[in-house]
This record gives structure tokens, sequence and C-alpha cells, in this order.
């Protein structure tokens, strides 16, 4: 199997649904001749010509609205937002048109497709280029929302994206694109083998990240995106110290695989929920609502969230607003340690 | 209807037939001799010329197209105003390619040059008062240095360090602001400043008495006009007249030619971005983007003609993007860069020097003594600026709200002890 990272694994995925289908459409800004400014549509406008690979006009709500028109129509289009903190000029055709196409016509009309943008810090983009407003589109009844976490989740993701009958979400963990850590590439890791040709990696189920060991005080660790490789170092950082980690890479936010969760969170009864999005309304917030509807006489802890913090997201002071790996550290054992 | 289905609604067979390949009126700016230009505007709407072809004072080589001498210096522009965009064309110049290199070293984290639109943003800005309002896109920093932001302050802002007093170390480089210069913070994103400006404007006109308002320039680039915030403003501009006046407004937008990777026609169809204009009953001007005393004759009499009352205007300012998009970019993978140098061999600062030098009024002496006080003063500023420290853990918890409320107080605690 090749080894790929994620921009590579993407790229793939859209040439293997463009070749299997002359419906799908690639749409963006700088998508086409350029290949994107993360690269990930690089030659497909070589391959499937400029028709069906379309540098748009600067403009979201353009990209998303034709996009809507052209779902509607039958194609299967595969809009990129360049950075998801740029989708908000869409947020409207989003929203109030995609989230309810079929819903509101009931069932004549519906608008599948797929959005792909990236999103999360880590990068020096400051504001505008480090966002992550997933949850923002959750609370959107009628979008599916899902979050990869490594190459061979992205590939099999957008591949189930693009197959699925409903508006798809893609977020992807941009400052892991390259490697999920500066300086190892993705050929070392769990995720970083991609299968050639079509596969799908089934939308609605989490992974299990890290196994539980057996030894020291089991504890669930919930997460998704860039952060699972935060998190998979938090759990290294506390395993001499009897705390045990279950990590679980949830790679959909909507619909949300609650099985894994309560699965999990029975068997441990201590839970820390992570996510890179500011604290307030942010995802794992439902996470935690979910544990206390469905595991909470099984819960031996107050359930931990670790989170960035509520306040826009800083250039010079990144490194102080993204949970790191010591953050998520902190609340494992602080979540082990309660009695 | 589908292509296949229409049937022509005319009996002229010939009429069906262009369907398989329409040519199409071209914003871009192909006219490289760059020797004629229209008359003056007149700033009136639906003035088609204005709005179509570049109004131009010098060629290229800095010859005068059409010495007028009733005006002064037969160009309609002063010595000192001449000498004085001269000054900071230059320093942008000097400061920009030393950005660059510092970004290449790793020292700053991005950047986003304006070289080769120099004029059209210093001279944009020389055409204003300094109690006018500029809401300004990724391009126009320069403004704010021409308006008197000191470049300790600029390098702050690209440093992200605590002299940073445009954004705290908030933002990316080039997001420069300052309340004394009356020059709004920018932010990354794509032409939401052009209804602002327009809010600016009318909050202007409410509060000052016609014919002495202060104007607001709201700027933009040519990829941005696609989106619809840029239309929404020129919608509102157009309907917007409290007490009975245009708003004291004008759009700028500094037409490059790419946004990134893509090219103005793709961004739009139209002859030309000042066309626009016409439709939403706007003033619409064109102006050529490298000739600085152009754009400040335009901007002057616009902002003239605003600050009196009269319709707001929208000016394109032909330009190229000779560099990259921002220090993370690399053009040759989508762009002719043959046709870049071209651009690049009709720089405005050297149309500028050539005519200074032409009137008398610059010796290549004195053209070297600028650049090297201007390298020599950004030397000293830089080894000031890396001196300085980041910005404190506090201020990103502050300026979210007005006070720290509870919950920042609390989490800005937690983010001490991870320390
Ligand atoms: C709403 C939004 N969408 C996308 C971007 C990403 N982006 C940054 S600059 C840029 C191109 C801008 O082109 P133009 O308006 O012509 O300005 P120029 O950079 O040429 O000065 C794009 C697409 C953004 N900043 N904001
Ligand atoms: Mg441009």
């Amino acid at each position: 199997m090749p080894s790929m990272n994620i921009i590579q694994a993407i790229n793939d995925a859209l040439f293997c649904a463009m070749r299997r289908d002359d419906k799908v459409v690639v749409l963006g800004e700088d998508v086409g001749k350029f290949g994107g400014v993360f690269r990930a549509t690089v030659g497909l406008q070589e391959e499937f010509g400029d028709d069906r690979v379309i540098d748009t006009p600067l403009a979201e709500a353009g990209i998303i609205g034709t996009a809507i028109g052209m779902a509607m129509y039958g194609l299967k289009p595969v809009a990129e937002i360049q950075f998801s903190d740029f989708i908000f000029p869409a947020y409207d055709q989003i929203v109030n048109e995609l989230a309810k196409a079929r819903y509101r016509s009931a069932g004549e009309f519906p608008a599948s497709m797929v959005i792909r943008t990236p999103f999360g810090g880590g990068i020096r983009g400051g504001h505008y280029h480090s966002q992550s407003p997933e949850a923002v589109f959750c609370h959107q009844a009628g979008l599916v929302v899902v979050a990869p976490s490594n190459p061979y989740d992205a590939k099999g993701l957008l591949l189930s994206a693009i197959e699925r009958d409903d508006p798809v979400m893609v977020f992807e963990p941009k400052r892991i694109y390259r490697g999920p850590d500066h300086g190892t590439n993705w050929s070392a890791q769990k995720g970083g083998e991609v299968p050639e040709g079509w596969y799908t990696v089934p939308i609605g189920k989490a992974a299990i990240a890290r196994e539980l060991t057996g030894r020291g005080t089991p504890v669930t660790l919930i997460t998704y995106g860039a952060m699972v490789y935060t998190c998979l170092k938090a759990a290294e950082l506390v395993v001499n110290e009897g705390v045990d980690v279950e990590l679980i890479d949830l790679r959909s936010l909507v619909p949300l695989d609650l099985d894994a969760i309560v699965a999990s969170g029975r068997k441990t009864g201590r839970i820390v929920v992570a996510n890179e999005a500011p604290r307030t309304c942010g995802f794992a917030g439902e996470i935690v609502a979910q544990v206390a509807e469905h595991c909470f006489d099984w819960l031996q802890a107050p359930v931990q969230r670790v989170t960035g913090w509520d306040t826009p997201f800083p250039y010079t002071l990144e490194a102080a607003y993204l949970p790191d790996a010591a953050r998520v550290a902190e609340a494992l054992r602080k979540t082990a340690r309660f009695n | 209807m589908t292509e296949q289905t229409s049937t022509p609604h005319t009996s002229t067979p010939n009429t069906s037939t262009p369907h398989t390949s329409t040519p199409r009126p071209s914003p871009r700016y192909d006219d490289l001799t760059q020797d004629q230009s229209p008359a003056f505007p007149l700033f009136q709407v639906g003035e088609r010329t204005a709005m179509l072809e570049c109004f131009r004072v010098l060629r290229p080589d800095g010859a005068v197209i059409a010495p007028d001498a009733a005006l002064e210096n037969s160009t309609g522009v002063s010595h000192a105003d001449a000498k004085a965009m001269l000054r900071s064309m230059v320093r942008q110049r000097v400061i920009d390619e030393r950005m660059l290199g510092l970004q290449r070293q790793g020292r700053i984290g991005f950047y986003g040059a304006a070289t080769g639109q120099e004029a059209g943003t210093i001279a944009a800005g020389h055409g204003l008062q300094l109690r006018d309002w500029v809401h300004p896109a990724l391009r126009e920093g320069g403004i704010a240095l021409h308006r008197g932001y000191p470049l300790k302050t600029y390098l702050a802002q690209i440093f992200g360090s605590a002299d940073d007093t445009s954004t705290k170390g908030r933002q990316m480089p080039c997001h420069y602001g300052s309340k004394e210069l009356n020059f709004v913070t920018l932010s990354s994103v794509m032409a939401t400043q052009m209804p602002q400006a327009v809010g600016t404007a009318y909050a202007m006109a409410l509060r000052h008495t016609a014919p002495d308002r202060p104007v607001t320039l709201g700027a933009i680039g040519d990829g941005a006009t696609s989106e619809g915030d840029f239309h929404v403003a020129l919608t509102f501009a157009g309907v917007m007249r409290p007490r009975g006046l245009g708003l004291p407004l004008i759009l700028y937008v500094q037409n490059n030619q790419w946004a990134i990777s893509t090219p103005i026609e793709r961004q739009s169809a139209a002859a030309s971005l000042a066309l626009k204009a016409e439709s939403y009953g706007l003033v619409g001007v064109r102006v050529d983007g490298n000739d600085a005393l152009a754009v400040l004759r335009v901007v002057r009499a616009a902002a003239e003609h605003v600050r009196t009352g009269g319709i707001p205007v929208l000016i394109e300012a032909v330009t190229y993007r000779v560099g990259a998009h921002t220090t993370s970019d690399d053009p040759s993978r989508y762009r002719d860069e043959g046709l870049t140098k071209r651009w690049a061999g009709l720089d405005p600062i050297e149309r500028l020097t050539h005519y200074l030098m032409a009137q008398g009024q610059l010796t290549a002496d004195e053209l070297a003594e600028l650049k090297s006080a201007c390298e020599t003063e950004l030397k000293q500023a830089l080894i000031e600026a890396e001196q300085v420290p980041p910005v404190a853990l506090r201020t990103l918890f502050e300026d979210v709200f007005a006070e720290l409320p509870p919950h920042l107080q609390e989490q800005l605690a937690q983010a001490e002890r991870a320390g």
C-alpha cells in the first residue's frame, strides 16, 4: 500500500471519484490551475478539464450557492472553501438552504454535495486561518459533519461523503496535512498507508486511536481531527503515572457514534473530552451532555473538558491558546485520581 | 432551458451559432504601451470613457502625456507632492523587500508586499486628508506609513511583539491599524470592509456639514470585488443619501489582475471593474495604478467631489501584482512570468523618478541617498524591533470584551497555571 499524507489522500480520493462518475465536479478558489492553496486538487483540472474543475470567482456564497443548484440538478459538487474561517460568507447558503433543501421540499429537491474545508490552528495563521467552527455546523439539522485525523480516514471518509445522499461537510485537519507532528511524516503512522482505488470509511463510526493496556486507571479520552495527536502525546505523558488511556477518535461528529462513546464511558467511568475550538458551546460540550445522559450511573469522576479558550484565535500566543498535550495530560491525571 | 433543447427565438439561423464559444469583454488590462489617456473624468454617473479607459498623466518613461499649461507644472501636481509620494514609495519598496527577506529566513511568519503597487497605495493615501478614514485591504499598509504610522509599530505588528499597538500580537503580519491615523485595523476576510466604509461615510455625513466633511476610502483588491459584500457596499453607497447628499465615500479597487492564482478574467466578465459603478448609480473612474500623478489627481478630485456632497466614486486603479501573492505563494505555478516581467518594467517608482528627474527636481545622487536613508532607518528599527519581547499572556484574554468577564478571568488563571 502506498503511504500518503492527508493532502495526497484527499487528492487521490478526488481522482477516484471523478474518474468513476462524471457527475462529480470540483469547485472553489484557486482549485483548478493552481491545484488549491494546500495542493489538494493538484492535477485534477489537467485530467478532467476546466468545466469539471472550476476556478471560481472569490465568493464563498457563490461557490456554495452554485454548488447547491448543481446538486439539485443531479451533479455531485465537491466544493472547497479555502479556509474554514472564510466559510461565513456562505453561511446563509449552508444553513438556510443546503441544510434544509431536502426537508423543506418534501424530499423533492435535495442537494447532496460535499464541502471540504481545512480547519484548526497551529500554522501561525492568526484569527482568520486557524479557527475551528465545526460545532456551528453540527448545530444545524441536515448537515453531516466529519473530521478525519489521518490519510486513510481522509480518503475513505471523503469517498463516503461523495457517495452519500446528503450534504456532507468535511473538516480537514490542516495542521497535520503533511505529518502528525513536526519532524514526523505520515508513513511511520497509523493511517498513513492508503489503499489504491475505491474504499470507504463509514460515516457515523468512531475509531479507537489508542487501546487500553490494562495497566493503570482506565480513562476514556475523546477527540477528533488534529487533536488526536495531541491526545496521543498526552496519553504517553501519563502512562508511567498509572493512567491508562483509551482514545476515541470520533471521525464523524454528525451523526455521532454514541455507541462507541457510551461503551467506553461505561467501561472506564472516567472521561476527558478535548477539542481545539473555544470552550463555550464547543463540540466537547455536546459529548459531555451525551455522557451525562447515558453514563451517569457509571461515572467515577466529573467529566473534564480541554478546549481552546473563549477568545479569538491569536497569532503570537498561539501556543498558549491551543490545548496542548500538557493540558490534556493534566486533565487525565485529575480524572484518574478523582475518588 | 438547456442548450440541446433550445430553439432560437428568432428566424435568422445565424443567431443560434454563438452558443459554441462566445467572446466576451474582459477587464484584463493588456495595454503595455500606456502612452495615452482619456480626458480627466468629470465625475458624473455613466461617463463611459472614464470607466473604461485609464486616466494617466505620465508615460512609463516619465514623460507627460498631455501637458496642460493651465495646470501646475502642466501635470496638476506640485513638485512637493510628487516628491513626498516618491519618498514614501521608495521607503515602502525598501521595507517590503527587506520583509520578504526576513520571511525567507524564518524571522517573520508571513508578509504581503505591495511591490509594483506603490503608486496605487501611496498616491491614494496622499490624495486624502488626515482626518479622512481608510478601511484598507491587504496592500494598503503603505498608506498608514505615509500618514505617519511609526516604523517601530509597523515592525512590532509584523513581529507580534509587545510594542504592537495595532493588534497586540493577535493578528498575522500586515494587519496594521491606528485610531490616531484614522486607519482602520485590517481583517484578513475579503470585502467585509466595504460595507463598513459605507457606514463610516454615513456617520461622517450625519456628524459633519457639507461641503466640509471628512471622507472615507474603502480599499479592496480585484478578487474581492466578487464577494457579495462588495456589491452590497455599492448598493448601499448609491441608495444612502443622508441629508439629501451623496455619501463622502470613495470605493477604491486596486486591480492587480490576480487573486492568488485566479486572474481577473475569472473574477469578472465586465469590460472593466469601474464600469460596475454605473449600474449602482455611482460614479466610476479608471486610472493607471502605476502612475502616481494620475492616482493622486483622481483620488484628490474624487475626495473633493464626495466631500462636498457629490455621488460616491468607485475608482479602479489598474496595476499588476509583480510579486507573489504573499510569502506562502509561488506564482510560477500558475502564470506566465514573462508577462510579469513586462509589467515589472512599468514600475511606478521608476516612472515617477524619471518624471522628477526630467523636471530637474531629483538627481541620481538624491535618489540613492533617499534609498540608503530608508535602508539605514529600517536596519536600526529592525535591531530594536527584534529585541522587544512577545506580548504578555494576559493580552490573549483582554479586549474580547470591554471588561474581563468572570469566565475569562477563570480561563486566564488556568492559562497562567498551564504556563
Ligand atoms: C472571505 C475570504 N475568502 C478567501 C480568502 C483567502 N484569500 C486571501 S487573499 C485572496 C485573494 C485576494 O485577491 P485580491 O482581492 O485581488 O487582492 P490582492 O491579494 O490581489 O491584493 C484570497 C482568496 C480570504 N482572505 N477571505
Ligand atoms: Mg488582486
